[in-house]
């Protein structure tokens, strides 16, 4: 077989697991409308997925992954519960020298279900578990809705959690936005100026001295910030306690047996994470039933946390070494709303790589 | 034979002559004002190819010229590290690529500043506020290295700074080099928003093929121009 049709075949295999799982298989549109996945992801997508143009239908891309047109889908016409398997081509821009595929076959499942989101959870994890047994892989789990909840109770402004949660995806942007809020990064010195600057008079009045007004952007929409950032710099800082124990939460890595303990310790001290705490242990004893070794599962409270993904809940991959993630994925129940248009379902999947599936047999 | 790409025309084409003729590598245009050939002086076996500065990095990524002269800006924003090798800053053509927005921002003062107002500006208009320019690689880079969110970059090809005042864009990111333009077009840089900092550089191409007698021709060269005596 050539490598293309023994990665395919692989790829069939997988397919037909999750078919028997439970799944209804479906496809999806390799031209996928670029409006919806720029709306998505922003602008940062661009570097990933191939953009073209279609004399009709305008910009579109070349299918970065299955997840939206499968929720679409869903949205549109779907029955509840619904179970999802897919097999098809994405494709990716990667970096230069990197080698890696821009071109590569992803087998997916995905389930919508309102019953019991942490047995969801496990079913897919467990699923894949099961599929990826003996290619020595290294699972990592994370969640996403502890580090969310950690920031929707911090003693601070609404403001400021909402600055935080729209972040947190971009770990830097993050990081630099707590530490400012925490006092342990002192106001940039342009910041400085723009409140001396304010304070001098009312926005209306500055911005009729700063000349002809060009732009969409209109003087209330700039003279409500002025406001908003004159009220923020006399916010006090997040409490040093607090902030500790969010940087705490970020850097936290450990055996998911032993994570929970860990969280179950600092929930006192920060009463908003408990509901998403005690989800958390629910799914450790979803994946306890399914036979997964939660006292040796690796847990990291920051898995996932990177630009493009839209998880917001459990997350998971399955790693080997010097290759990307042979399997990824996770709970994305904001998506479901975003792309429902006011409807929302549960949701959770993920995806393996049946190239690197078959790489890792000695198949290709 | 080794082939130079320099810049065929205007202030560009001369700075480029004086750079090299300061180091005792005559080069002139031939031939009547009109006609795009030139020739060089004072070393062996290299030739120099007038082009548009704009065409540079693209004859450079072909291998169709050794070494070229053009902005670091293009360059940055059309080529790859393993396409071609900085060989010298020629310490001419400087200009900024910088973010700029309306002056009548009073609140916007930094790209954290611009991050926050995206935000809003997309929950207010139902779109993400557009950013004009025609250096889309540099700017994107920029801006996810800082992680904003919610804008979104709009093709503008010239006139870019009128393009706030015409509609079609909130901020833009362009090159300035004494900032007047935009002052008259009631734009003003944003403290932090400086995205490259552009100026003529000599590159060479690693696409080009260097036979042993195009090595040893460059190294002539670039004993008289002080640089390295291998181009990568």
């Amino acid at each position: 077989m050539t490598p293309k049709a023994a990665i395919r075949a692989e790829g069939e295999r997988l397919l037909a697991a999750f078919v028997q799982a439970g799944a209804v298989p479906v496809e999806a549109d390799i031209l996928q409308p670029a409006g919806t996945l720029l709306d998505l992801y922003g602008e940062d997508i661009r570097a990933r997925a191939y953009v073209t143009d279609d004399p009709v239908k305008g910009e579109m891309m070349l299918r970065p992954d299955f997840t939206v047109p499968v929720v679409q889908a869903h949205m549109a016409h779907g029955a509840e519960p619904a179970r999802y398997a897919y097999l098809g081509e994405v494709f990716r821009k990667q970096a230069r020298g990197s080698g890696r595929a821009s071109e590569y076959l992803q087998v997916g499942y995905e389930v919508f279900d309102r019953a019991s989101p942490e047995v969801a959870d496990a079913e897919v994890f467990a699923l894949f578990r099961d599929l990826l047994t003996g290619l020595d892989l290294r699972p990592v789990t994370g969640d996403i809705g502890i580090l969310m909840a950690a920031v929707r109770g911090l003693e601070t402004s609404d403001r400021r959690k909402a600055a935080l949660l729209r972040h947190v995806w971009r770990p830097t942007r993050f990081k630099a936005l707590l530490d400012r809020f925490a006092g342990r990064a002192p106001v940039p010195a342009g910041r400085l100026a723009l409140l001396e600057r304010l304070k001098a008079g009312s926005p209306a009045q500055l911005i009729a001295e700063a000349g002809t007004f060009v732009g969409l952007r209109s003087s209330e929409e700039i003279a409500a910030r002025a406001e908003a950032l004159v009220a923020d710099a006399e916010t006090p800082p997040i409490k040093a306690t607090e902030a500790a124990l969010l940087y705490d939460l970020l850097s936290l890595e450990a055996p998911a047996g032993h994570a929970l303990s860990h969280l179950r310790g600092i929930t006192p001290m920060l009463p908003a994470i408990g509901p998403a705490v005690d989800r958390f242990a629910a799914r450790l004893d979803a994946l306890a039933a399914r036979g997964v070794d939660v006292a040796t599962l690796a847990f990291e409270a920051s898995h996932g946390r990177t630009a493009l993904e839209y998880y917001d809940g459990f997350v998971f991959s399955f790693l080997g070494d010097g290759m990307p993630p042979v399997a990824s994925g996770g709970r994305y129940d904001a998506l479901t709303a975003v792309l429902g248009a006011g409807a929302f379902i549960p949701a959770v999947g993920g995806v393996i790589r049946p190239g690197l599936v078959a790489r890792l047999k000695g198949a290709v | 034979m080794i082939r130079v790409g320099v810049p065929s025309k205007g202030r560009l084409m001369q700075d480029c002559f004086d750079w090299f003729g300061a180091r005792g590598v005559g080069m002139r245009r031939s031939g009547s004002d009109r006609e795009y050939s030139g020739v060089i002086e004072g070393v062996e076996g290299v030739a120099p190819v007038l082009l548009s500065a704009g065409e540079i990095p693209r004859e450079l990524a072909a291998g169709r010229i050794h070494l070229g002269v053009t902005g670091s800006d293009l360059v940055r924003e059309q080529l790859g590290e393993d396409e071609v090798a900085e060989v010298a800053k020629l310490g001419f053509g400087h200009a900024d690529l910088i973010i700029a927005v309306p002056n009548v921002w009073i609140d916007v003062e930094t790209v954290d500043d611009l991050d926050a107002a995206a935000a809003a500006f997309r929950a207010a208009h139902g779109h993400r506020l557009r950013i004009a320019t025609k250096y889309h690689r540099l700017v994107r880079d920029f801006l996810q290295r800082q992680g904003v969110a919610d804008y979104q970059l709009v093709d503008s090809q010239g006139a870019t700074e009128g393009t706030v005042k015409n509609g079609t864009a909130e901020a833009i990111a362009d090159i300035t080099s004494s900032g007047e333009t935009l002052r008259a077009n009631h734009l003003r840089i944003l403290s932090d928003g400086l995205i490259h900092s552009s100026q003529a550089v000599l590159w060479a191409s690693r696409v080009a093929e260097w036979s042993a007698e195009d090595l040893a021709g460059y190294a002539g060269l670039a004993a008289k121009l002080g640089v390295p005596a291998r181009p990568f």
